[in-house]
């Protein structure tokens, strides 16, 4: 064995590492992995797929829908196209955010990543970076795709451009809201470390458990609902505030981000804590 | 260099590590050996400040592993557990590491080919057989030209070709004056490889020697006696100053004396002799015998193993 072991230069280096290194770093690890690379297609896919579906399901049956729920439709038109797709690429983006960080421990690969940033907190702070930035760009194109799609769909019934107060708001924020819950699916899986259980966590909260908050009783139970995270977060996806609704688009968008916040943090430090 | 001072890990209240302290010096292979369950990956994982300690610290050239700036390029680990993603080619898991250290990616490829990965590195490690995943640890390990390795059971799944291949891998790095500190279960593997060998059983500290004076000082010799007339030989024995430590059916276990004095004793006073065989332990025996105190996970028939030549 008389090969050299390093014939390309690396200079040892004082310099720490930079932030562009890491969330280099990180984007090769998202992109790498073939799974999360074809769930973010079949997302797209089947979110603008639906909208199609379910705006014509809609207009359908307009002649049945009863009068209180076309109301509702024809003051926020834009609710209407956008929550069809969106009940399903929030499903996705739930185990995507849970999948990108507990696969790394479930594989055992989080020790490389570890030993490569050993001061860990850079690590997953480009890795939401990475990641909410991806699901922002993307969720921000579907958002738009549905909306072209649904509202020449909905025309007849409930004619909508983007031009109208609130519309262009709301579009945006369908990736807002996406971005933040990939976070916020991502801190969840960063604490529990377990895929299944973080999926399973994540999912039934965000799909079970807080729209079932609605049914609690009286006006501790309508502010228990408005300010819990996927709930407040996906009003900014609305284009006009329902009478009902507690919060503005904005404030709902802050809350369901200190919650995200906060669950960052307790994440960052759980990792420079636990042992690896 | 590695230097560990009085590390203890506790992981609930079994103690992995016990006031552990040493050092590793660079420009030979240190083994570090101990049986299963000794510490040995323990120790690696403080080091490396994968794990906490609840006493005692580790530095690496003087700083702990986490103040390393860019860390991959100073030292390069192999641990035991896998840490690959198994849905990631062994390109790309050797090129997100690259990006974290700002190291070219024509250094990826040199080590694929290094490590003879080269045909599979478009491959997803998934598919790996234990001794290809190895070999991708290795690459990882050596991706950036580090001056300390840690290599926690390297030969584990490789084939006789491969073994051979790390040692003297390992051989050549260390002649370049780079720090090797290696761990293993197998004392005969260590024996051929290390020129210095740190011995742990149960977290604590055995020994800590060169390899040759770890087998001097621990392989026992002795010397196997038969003859017609046991007693008055053994008699002669004990009066020239030799051990006579079992004696049955004519047969004499003698230590402390070399053949050639026995036999010349023997000559001496007319006694008859069948046989006269020395004999040594071997170095499993003597690291067995070592250990045996701190065996973790000691089989029902351990003890006749260890008593067995």
């Amino acid at each position: 064995m008389t090969e050299a072991v390093a014939t390309t230069r690396v200079d040892p280096g004082e310099k720490r590492q930079g932030f562009g290194h890491l969330l280099l770093s990180e984007w090769t690890k998202l992109r790498s992995v073939r799974s999360t690379v074809w769930s973010l297609i079949i997302l797209v896919v089947l979110t603008l797929g639906f909208t199609a579906l379910f705006t014509w399901l809609t207009v359908m049956s307009w002649d049945q829908t009863n009068a209180s729920d076309r109301a509702t439709i024809i003051a926020d038109p834009t609710s209407q196209i956008l929550g069809s797709g969106f009940f399903l690429s929030q499903l996705a983006i739930c185990v995507l955010g849970v999948m990108v960080i507990a696969s790394e421990y479930s594989t055992g690969m989080i020790r490389a990543s570890l030993l490569a940033v050993p001061k860990r907190w850079p690590m997953l702070a480009a890795k939401c970076v990475v990641f909410g930035g991806l699901v922002l760009v993307l969720g921000v194109a579907v958002s738009f795709g549905s909306f072209f799609i649904g509202a020449p769909i909905l025309h007849n019934k409930a004619p909508v451009s983007l031009s109208d107060p609130g519309v262009l708001r709301a579009v945006i924020g369908g990736g807002l809201y996406l971005a933040m819950l990939g976070l916020f699916a991502l801190a969840i899986g960063a604490i529990v470390r377990h895929t299944a259980a973080a999926i399973t966590g994540v999912i039934g909260f965000v799909l079970v458990l807080a729209p079932l908050a609605q049914l609690l009783p009286g006006s501790i139970g309508d502010h228990i609902h408005a300010y819990l995270p996927t709930e407040a977060g996906h009003l900014i996806g609305q284009a006009t505030q329902a009478p009902d609704d507690l919060l503005s688009p904005w404030e709902g968008y802050g809350v369901f981000a200190i919650w995200t916040i906060g669950l960052l943090a307790i994440a960052t430090f759980l990792l420079q804590r636990r042992d690896a | 260099m590695i230097e560990a001072r009085n590390l203890t890990k506790r992981y609930g209240d079994k103690v992995a590590v016990d006031h552990l302290s040493f050092t590793v010096e660079p420009g030979r292979v240190t083994g570090f050996l101990g049986p299963n369950g000794a510490g040995k990956s323990t120790t690696m994982r403080l080091i490396l400040g994968l794990d906490r300690p609840q006493t005692g610290d580790a530095t690496i050239n003087g700083r702990h592993y986490r103040d390393l700036p860019r860390p991959l390029r100073t030292v390069g680990a192999l641990l035991e557990a896998k840490a690959v993603h198994t849905g990631r080619t062994a390109y790309n898991h050797l090129l997100f590491l690259a990006q974290t250290q700002g190291v070219d990616k024509k250094r990826v490829d040199e080590v694929l080919h290094l490590v003879g990965l080269n045909e599979v590195a478009r491959k997803r490690a998934g598919g790996f057989s234990l001794g290809m995943g190895q070999r991708l640890g290795i690459a990882a390990a050596l991706l950036g030209d580090p001056a300390v390795l840690l290599l926690d059971e390297p030969v584990n799944g490789l084939d006789p070709q491969g073994v051979i291949w790390i040692r003297n891998l390992m051989k050549q790095l260390a002649a370049e004056g780079r720090t090797i500190f290696v761990s293993s279960h197998l004392m005969n593997e260590m024996a051929v490889t290390a020129d210095h060998l740190i011995v742990i059983g149960r977290g604590k500290l055995v020994a800590d020697c060169s390899t040759d004076e770890f087998i001097d000082r621990s392989t026992e010799r002795s010397v196997f006696v038969r003859s017609p007339d046991p007693d008055r030989l053994a008699q002669a024995i004990v009066a020239a100053g030799g051990k006579v430590r079992g004696q049955s059916d004519g047969q004499l276990d003698v230590a402390e004396m070399e053949s050639a004095r026995i036999g010349e004793l023997a000559a001496a006073d007319g006694i008859v002799l069948h046989e006269l065989t020395p004999r040594r332990g071997s170095l499993e025996d003597a690291f067995m015998e070592l250990t045996r105190e701190s065996v973790e996970y000691e089989t029902p028939a351990g003890e006749e193993v260890a008593t067995h030549d």
